[in-house]
C-alpha cells in the first residue's frame, strides 16, 4: 500500500547517527523525519507552535508582574484552602498537579498497551486518563468560582496588582481549554480502540485514513504536552 | 540513586526494545518516571510550604521545573528515542523564547523604573 510506504521508516537506507545525522536527514530527499510518521511529526510541529503561544502568555505575565509598582497578591495565600479547620497554602493546586501527572502516567501506559494490541487495557487506561482530566477541569472550575466570589476580576482583585486577575484567567483558562479538548479527543480515540478500529484499519470518519495504534501515541503526545504546560504554569505562576 | 541515573539505566534497558513496532518500552520505566514526577512535584510544593524565599526558592523552583519537563518530554513523549533531526527541530526553536525573556526583563525593569519616578516620586 502506498499509505504504508509513507509510514514505515526508511529501513532500506542505512541511517547515520549522532550530530552528522541531523545534516544528513535534513539534506536527504523526500523526508527529513526518518523515524517519525507524518502524523507524529505534524503533532510535534503543532505542539511547538502551541509552546510559543503559552510562552507568550507566560512572558506577558512576567512583564506585567515585573513592571507593576503595586505588590503582587501572594499565590500561596490566594489559593489556600481551609481543610479540617486549618488553612493549607496552595493545596488545591498541589492536588491538581498530582492529578495531571497521574493522567500522564496512565496515558503513557495506554500507548504502551496499544502497541501490544491489548484493546481492553488501552481503552481502560485512556478512560482513566480522561477521568483524571475531567476532574482536573472540575477543580479548575471550583477554583475559578471561588476566586470570582472573592471578587477577582480581570481588571481588579482585593489583594494587590490588578494584572493578577487578567494573567490568571488568561493562562489557566487557555490551559483548561486544552485539557477539555484533550478529554474529548481521549473519549473519541478510546471508543475507536474499543471498537477495534485500529486492528482492522477502519477509515476515520473525518479523514478516511486507516487508523493505526500510532494514533494513540499521537493522542498521548498532545496529552503529555498539556501536562508539560502545567509544569511551567505551576512553577512560574503559582510558585513565583 | 538520583532520578536521572535511575531513568538513564531504565532507558538504556528499554533502548533495545524500542522501534520493534512503534514505541515499546517496559511498563516499569513509565511507573518509575511517574513516581519521580510525584516526588519532584512534592518537592516543589514543599518549597512553597516551608516558605523559602530569594535565590534558593528561584533555584529550586526552576531546577525542579526543568527536571520534570525533561522527564515528560524525554520518556513520556518518547523524545529520547527519536532521531536527532526531529529532536533538534522541536527543541531548538524554544530557545528563542529565552532571548524574548531577556528582552522583556530589560523592558519591564525600564517600565518599573519610569513608573516609580512618575507615580511615586523616585526609585
Amino acid at each position: 500500500m502506498a499509505d504504508d510506504a509513507l509510514v514505515t521508516p526508511g529501513d532500506a537506507l542505512t541511517l547515520r547517527t549522532g550530530w552528522r545525522s541531523v545534516a544528513g536527514d535534513w539534506a536527504s530527499d523526500q523526508r527529513a523525519f526518518k523515524s517519525a510518521s507524518w502524523g507524529k511529526a505534524m503533532m510535534w510541529i503543532f505542539l511547538l507552535s502551541d509552546t510559543f503561544i503559552f510562552s507568550c502568555f507566560l512572558l506577558s505575565y512576567m512583564t506585567v508582574r515585573m513592571s507593576t509598582t503595586v505588590p503582587w497578591p501572594n499565590p500561596s495565600m490566594v489559593f489556600a484552602l481551609r481543610l479540617g479547620g486549618t488553612e493549607i497554602p496552595l493545596i488545591l493546586i498541589a492536588i491538581m498537579t498530582f492529578i495531571l501527572i497521574s493522567s500522564s502516567g496512565t496515558m503513557a501506559m495506554a500507548v504502551n498497551y496499544g502497541y501490544r494490541r491489548d484493546r481492553v487495557k488501552t481503552t481502560l487506561l485512556m478512560l482513566a486518563t480522561a477521568a483524571f482530566g475531567a476532574s482536573f477541569v472540575g477543580m479548575q472550575g471550583f477554583e475559578w468560582t471561588k476566586l470570582i466570589r472573592e471578587g477577582v476580576r480581570p481588571w481588579h482583585n482585593p489583594w494587590g496588582a490588578d494584572q493578577f486577575g487578567s494573567s490568571f484567567f488568561m493562562i489557566t483558562g487557555f490551559h483548561g481549554t486544552h485539557v477539555t479538548i484533550g478529554v474529548i479527543f481521549l473519549l473519541i480515540t478510546s471508543r475507536k480502540v474499543w471498537r477495534g478500529d485500529f486492528d482492522h484499519g477502519k477509515p476515520g470518519f473525518f479523514t478516511s485514513r486507516k487508523g493505526r495504534y500510532e494514533n494513540v501515541e499521537i493522542m498521548g503526545l498532545y496529552w503529555h504536552f498539556v501536562d508539560l504546560v502545567w509544569v511551567f504554569i505551576f512553577a512560574l505562576f503559582y510558585l513565583w | 540513586m538520583g532520578p536521572t541515573t535511575a531513568v538513564v539505566q531504565a532507558t538504556a534497558a528499554a533502548k533495545t526494545t524500542a522501534h520493534a513496532e512503534g514505541q515499546q518500552h517496559p511498563i516499569r520505566l513509565y511507573l518509575l518516571v511517574w513516581g519521580w514526577l510525584f516526588v519532584l512535584s512534592t518537592c516543589s510544593y514543599l518549597v512553597d510550604y516551608f516558605n523559602l524565599q530569594g535565590y534558593p526558592r528561584w533555584f529550586l523552583i526552576l531546577l525542579l521545573m526543568i527536571v520534570k519537563a525533561g522527564l515528560i518530554v524525554g520518556v513520556f513523549m518518547h523524545m529520547a528515542w527519536e532521531r536527532l533531526a526531529l529532536v533538534y527541530a522541536i527543541l531548538v526553536p524554544p530557545v528563542a523564547v529565552l532571548v524574548f525573556v531577556g528582552i522583556m526583563v530589560f523592558e519591564s525593569s525600564y517600565t518599573h523604573f519610569t513608573r516609580l519616578i512618575f507615580f511615586h516620586g523616585g526609585p
